[in-house]
């Protein structure tokens, strides 16, 4: 016969709270140990192949170029100044093709809605095709496109010499500096000051005496009007500065490297694929009963979609499309494959290099994780304000 | 009730395909010109199309005649010369039945896996056991098979072998991941969120980097793990964040009714789950879990940036090759084909037993 003891030990082991308390010790002392052990291992490999721990490298000579950069950087600069110009590759990547992809991806959200059974096949073959196959061979495959173009002598070229797609890349024509030009954006900024001014006024009009003025097209008119009228008064001077066949490259203008043009094609055209989707679902999800009633309360049009249902669709369409931003940001590291030069792989370089690969990779882990965390909070924020609210 | 005509339905709609395009092509003015736009479109795609793929194409022959018609047609010879080192990589060319055999086994097993009525705990340990034996096959040294290196292992066995062992290893962690998710323990349920939200916040290229970089550092001196093996481990970690997040989808979607009468039934916690919850919830997340797994499959041509030969590697390598340098995009579009064939058959599998669960599940 097994007695069991009364009271004592076991009773307090049969306690939910205490059972609580022994298992999450157990589970931390087994990270712990096994984080020992890694660590304890880590050190001793470091050690044994003679590579110092820590940042200091960072101060040191990177000695690689880097073919685009936002920041001045050469060979000469640091490796901290290498991480920073993939950093900002990265971003300008993500931001772009964020940008890109939700314009995109909404058109061929709607088209896949389309009463038109061709465009709404087409949609449908697109977002199909898309999906079905890795991005990374996209992304070689429309490299492998721009590469197989033909070299600057016998370049595209498009709208009289102001385009120009190549092997070398797409150069465009781009306007030169005028003063005026600088005048003009000081007058956008005051006339988007304006605008919000006059949009506070309308509305404490309205709260007063229950009357709407227009607000749209008088905000447009604020915006733009001076600019628009002083640009206009000064002859509107667009000095084109246009690429042109020097020797054997096309120089002057604007012009997106090979490497950059395939890798923000081949993220807009995959991510738009995700966020038609999303889209489509987002409309569908709206009963056709919504919009019907706006338009029996007299609604116009625009109204209808501003007030009734954007906000509805809305609910449903930011968190995943969120999420894909967030994909797209971090299928950009992808562009180590093709060559362009981006924080993964500036941090590869970097890693090869000096050996430094611990500390490398959590720099790596550390942006991505600061910009999905930054983007996730700032949609959260955004989320909360368009939730449904329960009363 | 009164008594009177029965009402007139709607006159019926013409039929005919005249009828048709014009309710669906050609119902407005602005559908009309969108279509017709459209139409032509397609025509131009087309005849390019047609012409390159098929009427110019070089079918066999070496890479001269491919090089004759250059910018005309495609390319096809390339995949007629290099289709054994596409598909099986630098495996042993005398020895390619045995990837080849282990291809079709794999498909042959997922072909009788998507027949409902075979769903059992049988089918899982099924899978166990053919995975193993296609590892043993490729592997080699038992009943006088030659042993092959993991390190000549490629192409399309490669890509199918790690996403199908990814995703395989990592449920088991993603369903703890996701329990603790749940739990009531803070302790816990920080490692887990923690977990999750860490991997899910970086690119699977830096978990493979780390794979490839940082393993080797974390072991003792002197014992070494393949690279195969080492990117094994970094998508089996990787995927099982996401698939957490699938199964804690599956978790939430139990009645809290199921958890209160385990209680009353005096289930304790594990047993609760295994008997109660976690056969309920699983079954749930299947489609989405089919999902996952073509994210994995996708995924797992990123091995080639840490110089592994999976299918994409593999074709990379054979248009290295100087004579056929000039003909990737060909390459490339076989292997999207494979790719799209396997991905768009497991997204419409999906996507239909989403609809049957949905028809299922009683209102």
């Amino acid at each position: 016969m097994v007695e069991r003891p009364p009271g004592g030990a076991w009773v307090w082991l049969g306690s939910r709270g205490a059972r609580a308390i022994v298992y999450q010790t157990l589970v931390i002392a087994a990270l712990g140990a096994l984080g020992y052990y890694l660590v304890a291992n880590t050190l001793d490999n470091l050690a044994s192949r003679n590579i110092a721990t820590g940042f200091g490298f960072l101060d040191r000579e990177a000695g690689f170029p880097i073919a685009e950069h936002a920041v001045a950087y050469s060979p000469a600069s640091s490796y901290g100044r290498a991480y920073l110009v993939g950093i900002l590759n990265t971003l300008q990547v993500a931001a772009i093709g964020i940008g890109l992809a939700t314009v995109l991806g909404t058109l061929v959200g709607i088209a896949r809605l389309s009463s038109n059974w061709l465009i709404a096949r087409l949609a449908s073959s697109y977002i199909g095709v898309l999906r079905n196959i890795p991005l990374i061979l996209q992304l070689f495959f429309w490299y492998g496109l721009v590469l197989a173009l033909p070299g600057p002598r016998d370049a595209l070229e498009a709208v009289g010499g102001h385009v120009y797609l190549s092997n070398r890349g797409f150069a465009f024509a781009l306007p030169g500096f005028d003063s005026v030009h600088a005048w003009a954006l000081i007058l956008v900024g005051l006339g988007i000051v304006a605008a919000i001014g006059f949009g506070i006024f309308v509305r404490w009009r309205q709260a007063r005496s229950g009357r709407r003025l227009p607000v749209f097209w008088p905000a447009v008119a604020f915006t733009i009007g001076p600019a628009a009228i002083l640009f206009a008064a000064s002859g509107a001077p667009l000095d084109w500065q246009r690429p042109a066949l020097t020797g054997f490259n096309i120089v002057g203008g604007g012009r997106l490297s090979p490497e950059f043009f395939a890798l923000v094609f081949g993220l807009t055209t995959y991510t738009a694929a995700y966020i038609a989707e999303v889209v489509r679902a987002g409309i569908l999800a709206v009963p056709r009963g919504q919009s019907e009633a706006a338009l029996a309360l007299g609604l116009g049009r625009g109204r209808m979609l501003r007030f009734v249902i954007l906000p509805q669709a809305l609910r449903l369409i930011v968190p995943p499309a969120t999420n894909q931003y967030l994909n797209l940001t971090k299928n950009s590291s992808l562009a180590v494959g093709i060559g362009y030069q981006e924080l993964v792989s500036i941090g590869n370089t970097t890693i090869n290099q000096t050996g430094q690969a611990i500390e490398g990779i959590a720099m790596i882990m550390a942006v991505y994780l600061t910009i999905s965390l930054t983007i996730s909070a700032l949609m959260n924020l955004y989320n909360r304000r368009i939730a449904l609210k329960v009363r | 009730m009164t008594r009177g005509h029965a009402p007139n339905g709607p006159p019926p709609l013409p039929r005919g395909p005249i009828a048709w395009a014009r309710r669906h092509l050609f119902n407005t003015w602005y559908n009309a010109i969108l279509t017709l736009g459209a139409l032509y479109l397609i025509a131009l795609g087309l005849k390019a199309a047609i012409g390159w793929i098929i009427v110019d194409a070089v079918w066999l022959g070496g890479s001269e005649a491919c090089h004759a018609a250059k910018g005309e047609g495609a390319c096809w010879a390339l995949i007629a010369e290099k289709h054994r080192f596409i598909l099986f990589g630098t495996y042993p060319y005398e020895e390619q039945w045995r990837p080849a055999l282990a291809v079709a086994l794999f498909v042959a097993a997922v072909g009788l896996s998507t027949w409902r009525r075979l769903w059992s705990r049988a089918l899982v340990v099924g899978w166990f056991v053919l995975f193993a034996a296609l590892a043993l096959l490729l592997h080699g040294g038992v009943f006088g098979l030659t042993p092959v290196s993991t390190e000549l292992w490629g192409g399309l066995p490669l890509t199918i072998l790690l996403s199908v062992i990814g995703i395989g290893l990592s449920l088991p962690l993603a369903v703890l991941l996701a329990l603790g998710r749940r739990s009531s323990m803070p302790l816990i349920r920080a490692i887990s969120v923690g977990y999750i939200e860490l991997v899910r916040g970086v690119p699977l290229i830096s978990i493979l980097f780390m794979a490839s970089v940082m393993f080797p550092l974390f072991l003792p001196e002197g014992v070494t793990i393949n690279k195969l093996l080492r990117a094994q481990v970094g998508i089996i970690l990787f995927s099982a964040a996401y698939l957490a997040e699938v199964v804690r989808g599956g978790l939430q979607a139990i009645p809290s009714g199921q958890y209160e009468a385990a209680d009353a039934l005096g289930l304790g916690y594990w047993r609760k789950m295994r008997l109660v919850i976690l056969p309920q919830a699983l079954r749930l997340v299947i489609p989405p879990m089919v999902n996952s797994f073509i994210a994995t499959f996708k995924d797992t041509s990123l091995v080639i940036i840490i110089g592994l030969y999976d299918l994409l590697g593999a074709v990379r390598t054979a248009t290295n090759d100087p004579l056929w340098r000039a003909f990737t995009t060909e390459g490339y579009i076989f292997v999207a084909a494979i790719f799209f064939v396997f991905c768009s058959f497991m997204s419409r599998y999906s996507r239909r037993l989403e609809q049957g669960a949905g028809e299922r599940r009683p209102q």
